[in-house]
């Protein structure tokens, strides 16, 4: 019966399905960092004191995160190519290398934020820094989900191989994954650049 | 801290009032226990009790079937319906009595947060429930599909939006409820000036079921898109399902600008961010602008829908096609482009500048242009019809008139220098309640009744029906005609007291009449379901097809099997099923069945909002611990559930024919 | 159905209720429709002229909801029944056209009355304006007379025929400033200042009030606007500044805790730019 199924134009359908729709979400993730970059701009100015971006971040810093991430990209793509491929053992170290880049860079931004909030400069101080902290923390929420879900993407690689759900899933985690990664040029950008050169 | 946060036995004690309403609360729910646990008891049938529950738990709460689940929507926003009108009464009982010297019979802690709570649930828990209760219930059939695009999702959806409506139901008893009016506004809504757990429970009752509803948006939005009936292009898609595309998209624009805006003033209160306080460079401002670039989208999210039940109403019962279907097509959605540019009509007053004002005041009357030609298109689908006055009919008309009036002062209210005479307020209150109890309201009553032998299998009584209309059109008027008056008196809305010499009282007691004349047509309601289910064998729909209607949903029987259709239909024009009755292959002789894949129970939705309401809960009384394990536990489930690759089951053919035969029998058309 | 003495039973019942209401309204004033100022008196012109230019799309669809729906009743079967017909371009296009004329016309309204009754714009008149200072507070109005050099609360007078610049800020959540009989709205919010320029016509005593929640006290915050001659009022300014109590910083810190339903009171202003610190105190740390 179950080989009568899956050559039933139907099946394939259901995967479009469940794309669009990850496709939609992310749609609706737009639009919530849409709100949190409307929100950051019209606070940027409200420092409520001496302290403006110049200030406060490192631009070198934030770079290396940059690279981290876009690197991490890279290496979520090479883990779909291998996939495609069904080298198993592939995927697995692709997503390894992608975990270690993901979670770098995630360490590297809390530890920006745990040097902003030691030298008093925490979310509490004005609405530029709540503003700041909640964008680059949702993006940083967002990064750890990816984490999360990069780690349970593994464990049913390695227990129940490269089948047809298997790769569906793998495909939207790098969806997921270059969506952030482009939020992230936007928040470099926005948040980083703009706020170096207007202080 | 102590281990339970904020939370001290001090969230129970309330106002001698409020502890009347709860014993009261307590007694009836103890009265209807000891009466069933006698019945159980006289009759020696302590496992009915199990089985009873063992069968609503299979059968109903882990179900993912749409028409389940739409049907549990409808229940609850019913409910919530009561809750409503309950709080509305209290607030013009106060209001017709706290006059002058009296300060009436309602603490003003109290009052605040009664029409806060009256708002917050008529919105989030009563239409978005009654809302997404028919689509649930509807568009599946309408498009010819089996189900949802994502059945998990949806069960998961309704899920939360129960907890969300539980933990506003929760605050009647543990502490209290925002006494800042349905949006909060900052920085009345900063923990400056409510420093209490009211706020809180307000951002996580809706924070959690809006996010439900973000859900259920993607889902439609893909069902609609990706699971109509072989042939069904968009143009000959039913305007239900139309309005329902458009509002869906509304949905999926609108709702996470929601979830950041609550997220924010969360963080303002629980982190001591400042994002929208009085200081601190704070902008309470931007609250408003971004509570409202999805509160404006909000309103046509619940009335488009309802556009699309009177679509299929008046030319059901007019017997004849829509008329204009694709002057309603763009006119639905030049109403949902139109929705995102007009948010700042709703605070003119604000101060923004004249061009400004002047801009979104053109955009909002614009709107009228699309809602007027839905009107006329409506009228001319009855022109030259043969017009049959049931119930949904009588809604239909009652929804043109009061809609036509509440259109009227809205667009008064869109010249910003008119704006500024009446904004804030009863005449504001009486122009809202026209849109949403004469569209919203009307709306979905009509599609109650309109679809109601579809799913349940008999009709509901026309006579009550009819009662109940008749009160609730005279109750509207009498309740809000005076509202418009009393605005331009000068009178703002949530007042709990004023002068004897603003001469306010008289229409105020007339306004609270009218709330008891909508609640004596609710009771016609509650009644005309009990006599309909008694008096069902009178009032069965053996045909599938009670209403000699037009669309995919009436070629099924009446129930819906649980499978909705047999056999997928292929359509070839608009009117899919009054073309094949036409035609007279409305079914199949000799059916060619084959396998259907189907999804199983699952309860892990009820886990995930479970969860979320023991997060949001936690979040409120600052237990840090049990939020996390709330949240870790949503997690969890997400993953668990998520790696699932066996959430289907196969029906056989042979099951499938099984089933259908004890259906024939009832076939007519055969 | 629809026999003669029905007719009469519902012409009867709706010239009840317009009897009733007016027996109800008896002896008091429908404020935005009996304006008492300039601004007030040109929104009612507005408001009016809306309205009518929309009853002409409004009446219509009652008459049309109303016939169609009876001649075209089921039981009428000598009616004309096509139940196929489904567009037709040319009246389809009539009600695109209508309306949007109609909005058209609406839109030239809307655009020349927002300028023209922009709350932030200075009334033109030959008498030197005066500038009033309004802040809201938990839960009453304080008013400020910096030319005067007094302040009142929850009671504000100027003289009639005489621009009112009102500057208007909030020490409390938002509130909205309201004098229906004089003109329309604004809000008042803290760390910022809104303007909103009103002129009386007639001399009298005028209801004020806060149209926005602002917390438990937010329906006693009402004040009475009153407007009298030049002579009157300079009378009354002379008075008011040899009041017992002057308002100073710490007075206005005292006056600034939330009460509810203050009575109104006068105060000689001790210090020039007290607004202005109000104003300020949101604004830098």
């Amino acid at each position: 019966m179950s080989e009568l199924h899956s050559a039933l134009p139907a099946a394939p359908h259901d995967d479009s399905k469940t794309v669009f729709g990850f496709w939609v979400y992310l749609m609706t993730d737009c639009v919530l960092f849409a709100s949190l970059f409307a929100t950051f701009s019209v606070l940027r100015g409200s420092t409520f004191g001496p302290h403006g971006g110049a200030e406060l971040f490192s631009l070198p810093f934030v770079l290396g995160e940059t690279l981290l991430l876009l690197t991490s990209s890279f290496t979520i793509g090479m883990a779909i190519l291998a996939a495609q491929r069904g080298l198993k053992s592939q995927v697995l170290a692709w997503l390894t290398v992608t975990f270690i880049l993901g979670a770098g860079f995630l360490g590297m931004e809390l530890t920006e934020f745990t040097n902003l909030v030691r030298e008093g400069n925490s979310w509490a101080r004005s609405g530029f820094l709540s503003g700041f902290f909640t964008l680059v923390g949702t993006h940083g929420l967002h990064i750890a989900s990816g984490l999360i879900w990069m780690v349970v993407m593994a464990v049913q690689i390695h227990l129940r191989g490269l089948g047809r759900s298997t790769l569906r899933r793998l495909t939207l985690l790098s969806l997921f994954w270059h969506f952030l990664d482009l939020i992230w040029i936007f928040i470099f950008t926005i948040v980083y650049l703009m706020g170096a050169v207007q202080g | 801290m102590s281990i339970l946060g904020r939370l001290t036995p001090d969230a129970l004690s309330h106002g001698p009032l409020a502890a009347i309403g709860l014993i009261n609360v307590a007694l009836a729910g103890a009265v209807a226990m000891a009466i069933a646990v006698g019945l159980i008891f006289y009759f020696h049938r302590w496992q009915w009790l199990f089985s009873g529950a063992k069968w609503f738990w299979k059968n109903w709460l882990t179900s993912l079937d749409p028409k389940k689940i739409g049907v549990m929507y409808i229940a609850l926003a019913t409910l919530m319906l009561l809750r409503g009108v309950a709080d509305a009464a209290m607030i013009r009982t106060q209001q017709a009595l706290s006059v002058g010297s009296s300060h009436g019979v309602i603490p003003v802690d109290t009052f605040q947060q009664v029409f806060s709570a009256h708002g917050t649930i008529m919105i989030f828990f009563v239409a978005m429930g009654l809302m997404f209760g028919l689509i649930n219930l509807i568009v599946p059939l309408q498009i010819g599909a089996r189900d949802v695009a994502f059945p998990f999702m949806n069960s998961a959806s309704f899920w939360l939006y129960a907890a969300g409506m539980a933990l506003i139901n929760l605050s009647l008893v543990v502490g209290e409820f925002a006494a800042t009016g349905w949006l909060a506004y900052p920085p009345l809504s900063e923990l400056a000036y409510s420093p209490g757990v009211g706020v809180d429970y307000w951002i996580w009752s809706i924070q959690i079921a809006g996010i439900g509803s973000l859900l259920s948006g993607i889902n439609f939005l893909v069902t609609i898109l990706k699971m109509r009936a072989p042939g069904m292009t968009l143009m000959k898609m039913p305007m239900f399902v139309w309005s329902v595309l458009n509002s869906m998209i509304l949905v999926v624009f609108a709702f996470p600008i929601l979830t950041a805006t609550l997220a924010m003033l969360a963080l303002d209160r629980t982190l001591g961010m400042h994002f929208f306080t009085s200081g601190f460079g704070g902008n309470p401002m931007m609250y408003i602008n971004l509570i409202w670039a999805w509160g404006h989208p909000e309103v046509y999210i619940l009335i488009l829908p309802a556009f699309g039940v009177f679509s299929e109403v008046v030319a059901t019962f007019s017997q004849k096609r829509l008329f204009g279907y694709k002057s309603m097509v763009w006119a639905l959605g030049a109403i949902t482009f139109l929705s995102f540019s007009v948010w700042l009509h709703h605070f003119f007053t604000m101060g923004a500048g004249a061009n400004v004002n002047a801009f979104f005041g053109i955009m909002t009357a614009v709107i009228a242009v699309p809602t007027g030609v839905k009107v006329f298109n409506w009228l001319f689908t009855m022109y030259r019809g043969r017009v049959h006055f049931r119930t949904p009919m009588m809604w239909f008309l009652g929804f043109v008139m009061t809609f036509t009036i509440g259109g009227m002062t809205g667009v008064l209210m869109s010249i910003p220098a008119i704006d500024f005479q009446v904004h804030n307020t009863l005449f504001l209150v009486a122009h809202f309640h026209n849109m949403i109890i004469g569209g919203v309201v009307f709306g979905y009553f009509a599609g109650i009744t309109y679809w109601f032998p579809k799913i349940f299998g008999f009709k509901l009584n026309e006579r009550l029906g009819r009662y109940a209309f008749w009160c609730w059109v005279i109750g509207f008027c009498l309740a809000f005609i005076p509202l418009y008056i009393l605005g331009l008196m000068g009178a703002a809305r949530r007042l709990d007291h004023y002068d004897a010499s603003m001469g306010w009282q008289g229409l105020f007691v007339v306004a609270g009449v009218g709330v008891l004349v909508i609640a004596l047509g609710i009771s016609f309601q509650v009644l005309q379901m009990i006599i309909s289910v008694l008096q069902r064998k009178r009032n069965l729909d053996t045909t599938g097809d009670p209403w000699n209607g037009r669309t995919l949903e009436w070629s099924t029987p009446s129930p819906v099997p649980f499978y909705n259709f047999a056999i997928i239909p292929g359509v070839h024009g608009r009117d899919a099923f009054w073309a094949m009755k036409q035609s007279g292959v409305a079914r199949s002789q000799h059916p060619q069945y084959q396998d259907i894949q189907l999804p199983k129970n699952s309860a892990m939705g009820i886990y995930i909002a479970g969860l979320s309401f023991v997060f949001g809960f936690c979040l409120i009384w600052h237990i840090w611990w049990l939020a996390a394990v709330g949240i870790v536990g949503v997690i969890t489930c997400l993953i668990i559930r998520l790696s699932d690759d066996d959430s289907e089951y196969t029906m056989t053919a042979a099951e499938l024919e099984r089933l259908e035969s004890k259906h024939s029998g009832k076939d007519i058309r055969s | 159905m629809m026999n003669k003495s029905k007719f009469i039973a519902i012409g009867l019942l709706i010239l009840g209720a317009i009897a009733g209401v007016a027996l109800l309204l008896h002896g008091h004033t429908i404020d935005v429709l009996v304006p008492k100022g300039t601004i007030a008196k040109k929104e009612l012109d507005l408001l009016v002229t809306a309205t009518l230019l929309m009853l002409i799309v409004v009446i219509p669809v009652f008459v049309l909801t109303f016939t169609i729906a009876w001649k075209y009743r089921a039981s009428n079967t000598k009616a004309k029944y096509t139940p196929d017909w489904d567009h037709n371009r040319a009246i389809e296009t009539v009600w695109w056209a209508i309306p949007f004329v109609l909005i058209l016309i609406l839109s030239v309204i809307t655009w020349q009355s927002s300028h023209e009754l922009d709350p932030f714009k200075p009334l033109a008149s030959s008498k030197q304006p005066i500038t009033i200072q309004v802040v809201a507070l938990q839960w009453k109005w304080l008013f400020i007379y910096p030319e005067q050099h007094i302040a009142t609360v929850n009671y504000v007078q100027f003289p009639v025929d005489t621009p009112v610049n009102f500057v208007i800020t909030s020490d409390a959540p938002m509130n909205s400033f309201w004098i229906p009989q004089l003109g329309g709205q604004i809000y008042a919010m803290a760390g910022m200042s809104t303007q909103l320029h009103l002129m009386a016509t007639d001399p009298g005593s005028y209801n004020g009030s806060s149209v926005n929640l602002s917390g438990r006290g937010f329906s006693g915050m009402k004040f009475i606007a009153k407007a009298t001659s030049q002579a009157d009022f300079d009378t009354w300014v002379s008075e008011a500044r040899k009041s017992p109590s002057a308002l100073t910083t710490s007075e206005y810190d005292k006056l600034a805790r939330p009460s509810q339903d203050n009575p109104a009171s006068i105060y000689a202003l001790a210090q020039a730019d007290l607004y202005d610190g109000v104003v300020m105190k949101y604004m830098k740390p």
